[in-house]
């Protein structure tokens, strides 16, 4: 009877997943960005919270397990980033992440380094599923996850609206040009999520007593074996051009003249 | 900043009116002037461009449509209706004048408007008044941010004028639901409360000087930007709250506080009304300077506003979506590790004495402001469900909630309240009763939705209601004003001497009576 549990257990334990939820602190969704007086960054003094896209992997993964308590084994946050990034930490493990990894870095790290410090926990840590935002709201770059999977050498299925994960096996439908595509594919593998995943939970007063009580990890830059040293200096940011009133007119004739005085028909 | 704007005051022409034409509305006046297509060139002079300032259907080639003119006539709520064919929309202080002056001497009823987002009739015209409207008025004249105050033209919409100091760093001490319609001038004439009065007190504080133009067209310019003027009686003050009975408010110069730049929001489930008075002192105690609002609705407010719009999408709590009670609190300052603090060690007590039995607390700005949906989108909700009769009462807090068991209970004994309502039992037209409000400054909102209009529903509540508030030494009206509504029931909270004075106000300021008639203070 003992032994037969045992082995159940262990029978169990071969499909387990952990999973890794890469998140970054942004600039918060909300807040009205503007270009820093020097022209070459934007005002980071302004409130910053989570990335959108990565609140929604976070959600994903604690829905994972919600749905089969038995296959998610673990669930990590980590970012790199600033002191102030643990706040966006201490979030994830309030929805209900179990543990957390902290990089610190002052300076907003490149795709490739991150995809490679990533890289780096995975192999340490052994993640069989990696559940991350499909782009920053800040860079825009939506090049992470992709990256990741290249350097794993792993599947990867980006822009998610849905999400299986059963047998070993991921099943994703993506969200693409026209319509939907669904994609099935074995652990490991990287999934980028969509805006139309979920809709992340709030974080809940006893959860976020819980969250701090639960560990972060502390890592030094000078610790990791990746060069977290930018390769792209950014030379100039501008704002969006001012958008200008509209106009009035009487008459379909003095629209249309309008329309052709300023060359636009 | 809040992601906050409620669309739930544009009207819809789809809208079907069911008026209350069975309420005693009073006669009209005989001692007014009735207007007629020969008085028109004669206003119409009076403005710089006529086709944009004067609407009206009269005459042979009308400038407005009767459809035109609905949203002037008709208030949001659908409640009241007007018969007005003149609308007036002036664009300068000079014109105001020139409008009242010519009315006066005509003896031709007015009714100044605003956003017409008013919950008590006040704003719309009853039979044939002219409406002077002061949506073309709507300009920053001035702002000085050292000293912190801004003069404006009085039409200048609530949201856009936040949306003006929100760029300069600064906040307008005032926020209510109808922000995105109505206008300052309107917020003072009736001294609305709202949602930020807790943290910046009311508008009697707030506002340090008005331009106000006499009903016989005199200008009143105190339009200064000082903190301090002893110099005699504070004039302005007799226009805050007045509803528009003596004056034409045209232009406010109000205080702006500095913008907090950290701003936290909390929603909590508790299981008794007992424990939200517990959670109210705590925050005040815990949170002190930083707490700035605290609000409150009930589980049939909760269920309203969860049935409709963007609150619907989703559950708040894991463990308390089925309390009776919820409250929500905010937190503004300056510093957000020491807000975060405060907050957390107040939130920590609350869970573990058993204060509450589950919240959530936003992690950012999008999430404080689908928070704050949850108890701003119930007006919204309430309207969508049916007809909404609205009293706005100031009560001892611990006292509040009573009512809204008493009138429950009423409605209940008269087989008026449907059994799908919290205490209901029959078939009756009230869909429910619910009640949410300001806790911090003693204000409930009891809410009643309804099928239709109903004399028989109105004969239940009215003026029972008033008795029940008068018993426990409140206010009938905490901040929506009296109106054409409350007018008749005004003595439960005035005694006498003070209603001679109201009057003898009224007489002195208006001979004429021509300013908002049948309102606020009417003859005995």
């Amino acid at each position: 009877m003992f032994v037969s549990r045992v082995n159940a257990i262990r029978a169990s334990r071969k499909v387990d997943i952990n999973v890794l939820v890469p998140i970054k602190r942004c600039i918060d969704y909300a807040v009205k960005v503007r270009v820093s007086p020097d022209g070459k960054g934007v005002d980071n003094t302004v409130k910053h919270s989570m990335n959108p896209f990565d609140e929604i992997a976070v959600e994903e993964a604690i829905r994972l397990r919600e749905k089969n308590k038995s296959l998610v084994d673990s669930i990590t946050a980590i970012t790199i980033g600033p002191q102030k990034a643990q706040d966006t930490l201490r979030t994830a493990l309030a929805m209900g992440a179990d543990k957390a990894i902290h990089v610190q870095a002052e300076h907003n790290v490149e795709p490739l380094q991150v995809a490679k410090t990533l890289k780096h926990f995975i192999d340490r840590d052994k993640f069989e599923l990696v559940l991350m935002g499909k782009q920053a709201i800040d860079g825009d770059e939506n090049a992470t996850g992709q990256m990741l999977a290249g350097l794993l050498d792993c599947g990867q299925a980006t822009f998610a609206s849905s999400l299986k994960v059963a047998d070993g096996k991921a099943t994703v439908t993506r969200e693409i040009d026209g319509g939907l595509e669904t994609v099935e594919g074995n652990l490991p593998m990287i999934v980028t999520t969509d805006l139309r995943l979920n809709e992340p939970r709030y974080a809940s007063l006893p959860n976020i007593m819980k969250a701090k009580k639960k560990p972060i990890e502390n890592v030094k830059e000078s610790d990791l074996p990746v060069d977290l040293k930018n390769r792209l200096e950014t030379i100039k940011v501008t704002e969006p051009a001012q958008r200008t009133g509209g106009q009035k007119v009487d008459s379909v004739d003095e629209l249309v003249e309008k329309l052709k005085q300023n060359a636009l028909i | 900043m809040l992601a906050r704007s409620l669309k739930q005051f544009s009207r819809s022409s789809r809208l079907s009116l069911q008026l209350r034409g069975y309420a005693a509305n009073p006669d009209r006046n005989s001692q007014f002037a009735r207007l007629s297509e020969q008085d028109l060139p004669s206003l119409a002079s009076i403005f710089s461009s006529p086709d944009t300032s004067l609407l009206t259907t009269l005459g042979e080639k009308p400038t407005a449509t009767s459809d035109d003119l609905e949203p002037f006539n008709v208030d949001w709520m659908g409640k009241y209706k007007g018969q007005s064919s003149i609308i007036v929309k002036p664009k300068t202080t000079e014109e105001v004048s020139k409008v009242l002056k010519w009315c006066n001497e005509r003896k031709v009823a007015v009714v100044p408007q605003g956003g017409n987002t008013g919950l008590v009739g006040g704003s719309v015209p009853l039979h044939d008044e002219v409406v002077l409207s002061l949506s073309s008025m709507n300009s920053v004249r001035h702002f000085d941010p050292l000293s912190g105050y801004v003069s404006v033209d009085s039409g200048i919409v609530l949201e856009n004028l936040d949306n003006f100091l929100a760029q300069k760093g600064h906040i307008v001490p005032l926020d209510l639901g109808a922000k995105g319609s109505c206008q300052i001038g309107g917020n003072v004439a009736t001294n609305a409360g709202g949602l930020r009065m807790l943290r910046y007190g009311s508008l009697h504080g707030n506002v340090l000087g008005l331009e106000v133009v006499l009903p016989d067209g005199r200008i009143i310019n105190g339009m200064k930007g000082l903190k301090k003027d002893n110099t005699g009686i504070d004039l302005k003050q007799l226009f805050i709250g007045s509803e528009g009975v003596l004056g034409v408010i045209t232009g406010v110069t109000l205080s702006t506080p500095v913008r907090p730049s950290a701003t936290n929001v909390a929603v909590f489930a508790l299981p008794d009304y007992e424990s939200v008075q517990s959670a109210f002192s705590s925050a005040r105690r815990d949170l002190g300077e930083i707490l700035s609002a605290f609000e409150f609705f009930d589980a049939a407010s909760y269920k309203l506003v969860r049935s409709h719009g963007h609150a619907a999408e989703r559950k708040t709590f894991e463990d308390g979506e089925d309390a009776p009670f919820f409250c929500l609190v905010e937190t503004s300052g300056s510093n957000k590790d020491h807000d975060d603090e405060k907050l957390g060690a107040f939130l920590e007590q609350l869970m573990e004495s058993g204060i509450v039995n589950d919240g959530v607390l936003a992690q950012d700005e999008t999430q404080i402001g689908q928070l704050w949906s949850l108890r701003e989108g119930i007006p919204e909700a309430a309207g969508k469900a049916g007809r909404v009769y609205k009293y706005d009462l100031s009560l001892p807090v611990e006292k509040m909630y009573s009512l809204v068991h008493e009138i429950r209970q009423k409605l209940s004994e008269k087989n008026l309240l449907a059994a799908e309502a919290e205490g209901g039992n029959g078939s009756g037209p009230v869909k429910t009763v619910f009640g949410f409000g300001h806790l911090g400054d003693g204000n409930l909102h009891i809410n009643i939705v309804a099928d239709a209009y109903k004399k028989e529903i109105e004969e239940v509540v009215e003026p029972y209601i008033y008795e029940l508030v008068a018993k426990h030494n409140g206010s009938i009206s905490a901040e929506h004003g009296l109106g054409l509504m409350k007018a008749p029931y005004v003595s439960y909270s005035q005694d006498s001497p003070s209603l001679d004075l109201m009057r003898t106000l009224k007489k002195t300021l208006d001979p004429n009576g021509i300013l908002n008639p049948y309102k606020c203070v009417t003859a005995e």
